[in-house]
């Protein structure tokens, strides 16, 4: 791969100071957010490449360990940030993060141990992208799935009542909201890969491509990593929408909105 | 005096209460008092939809010795405003035969009509059709014919007079206390979070 000077990337940056100035210029009110996103690109990014240099050096499970933990706090700090309606209490922290860890972390370890094999498994240079990718997918489907429920009970609240009157389990009355939800969290990853490669080209396969993966290898892994995504997305969305659905009522089944803020 | 259908003994639910309220087998029990004063809650904590505490009894056995669902399929609510799940009149009325829907003045095609499209009074009357059609034992009734005519008012009551018998029992709530005279064999009012009995309930005592 040819290897990126600074000048080629104060280049690239030169196209979005252009753009900030237009915009500027235009009045449309982007071209302070639009720096800032670019600035937070530019150090989060390097950051991060610092932070994988160093464990792909150490190489310990420990690192790994660290590494993965932390990222998955700050995916459910996200998945918290985007709720409108969020639990109360550590709840609104723990939904999402128990869902993602539960489904991420599990399909990240089956792919790197029995699918890819690496040796040793949790070899940082898999294993730190790979969960980056679960992570970062299955917290958009979280966000989306949990934000339904919450969000949904909210304003289905006179439906679901009416049903818990009438004598249905709380598990009946919630169940369209379930679907909506699960499906809400569902959609982006199913499009997705409805449109590989017809509509855009997945980023890691061009990835892989510039770094001189023969495509047919660079397909093959995207379409591991595309069937890993739908799986981790899809059961960690079941399990916040299940869990937020059940933290929605109390021992006897009554509707505990106040348990929302 | 017959034995007690439902009763409640020191039933507490945010500002209203303790309350001790008995609704006799058989019978129609009326509730009246300010709008805020916890009529809708007391209703619903009857119901076992609200947190409370305090018993509710059902013929004496507590509300806590049946599955929650179990208990509001006996004891049930019919709010003044219900909600609908579903997009079409039929799929709420599971269970619901032409004779009933008839007395509410509904002929069989009212289970192909749009919920959305229903005005006040039908959907009031429709509340009630998909609420005895679950064959509850105790009516909570939350203002039943607040948005009906004079005409479906009174079919309104004729069909709750004919439905009370032997182990079933109504509790009303309604501002209308000439309408409370007509239905009701005893009437209370809320206020300040108490019971008292409703002024001229000597009539009926």
């Amino acid at each position: 791969m040819i290897p990126l000077s600074p000048l080629d990337l104060a280049l690239a940056a030169a196209l979005v100071l252009a753009l900030a100035a237009v915009a500027w210029a235009g009045r449309l009110g982007v071209a302070r957010g639009l720096l800032v996103a670019a600035a937070r690109t530019a150090v989060q990014l390097l950051l991060v490449g610092l932070v994988l240099k160093v464990v792909f050096a150490q190489a310990g499970l420990g690192w790994v360990a660290a590494l993965a933990a932390l990222m998955l706090l700050l995916a459910g700090r996200e998945v918290m940030a985007r709720q409108g309606r969020r639990f109360r209490g550590p709840w609104g922290y723990a939904l999402g993060t128990l869902s993602m860890f539960l489904s991420a972390f599990t399909v990240t370890v089956f792919a790197l141990t029995v699918i890819i094999g690496s040796v040793p498994w949790y070899e940082p240079r898999y294993a730190i992208p790979l969960l980056g990718m679960l992570l970062g997918n299955t917290m958009n489907g979280v966000a989306l799935g949990l934000d339904r429920v919450t969000a949904g009970a909210m304003a289905a609240r006179a439906a679901i009542e009416a049903r818990l009157a009438l004598g249905a389990r709380a598990a009946e009355a919630v169940a369209p909201l379930r679907r909506e939800a699960v499906r809400a969290g569902l959609i982006p990853i199913v499009n997705a890969m409805s449109a590989a490669g017809i509509v855009s080209l997945p980023g890691m396969m061009t990835g892989q491509i510039l770094a001189g993966t023969p495509p047919m290898e660079a397909v093959r892994y995207q379409v591991l990593i595309m069937f890993l995504i739908a799986a981790g997305t899809g059961f960690g969305t079941l399990a916040a929408v299940w869990l937020a659905s059940r933290r929605l009522f109390d021992g006897r089944e009554r509707l505990r909105l106040e348990r929302l803020r | 005096m017959p034995e007690a259908k439902l009763e409640a003994r020191g039933l507490s639910v945010r500002h209203v209460g303790p309350i001790g309220l008995r609704v006799p087998d058989g019978r129609c029990v009326g509730l009246t008092g300010p709008s805020g004063a916890g009529k809708t809650l007391l209703l619903r904590a009857l119901a076992d939809l609200e947190p409370h505490t305090g018993e509710v009894l059902l013929d004496g056995r507590r509300a806590c010795a049946f599955r929650p669902h179990e208990w509001r399929r006996r004891v049930m609510w019919v709010p003044a405003e219900a909600g609908w799940w579903a997009e079409t009149v039929g799929e709420h009325l599971e269970g619901a035969d032409d004779a009933l829907l008839a007395r509410l003045g509904f002929g069989p095609e009212v289970r192909g009509w749009q919920v959305r499209r229903l005005s006040t009074g039908e959907r009031q009357r429709l509340a009630l059709a998909r609420a005895l059609a679950r064959r509850p034992e105790v009516l909570l009734l939350d203002e039943p014919t607040a948005g009906l005519d004079a005409a479906a008012r009174a079919a309104v009551e004729s069909l709750l007079a004919g439905w009370l018998a032997p182990g079933r029992a109504i509790l009303w709530v309604s501002h209308d206390l000439d309408q409370l005279g007509r239905v009701a064999a005893a009437a209370w009012a809320l206020e300040g979070g108490r019971l008292a009995p409703l002024t001229g309930a000597v009539a009926w005592a």
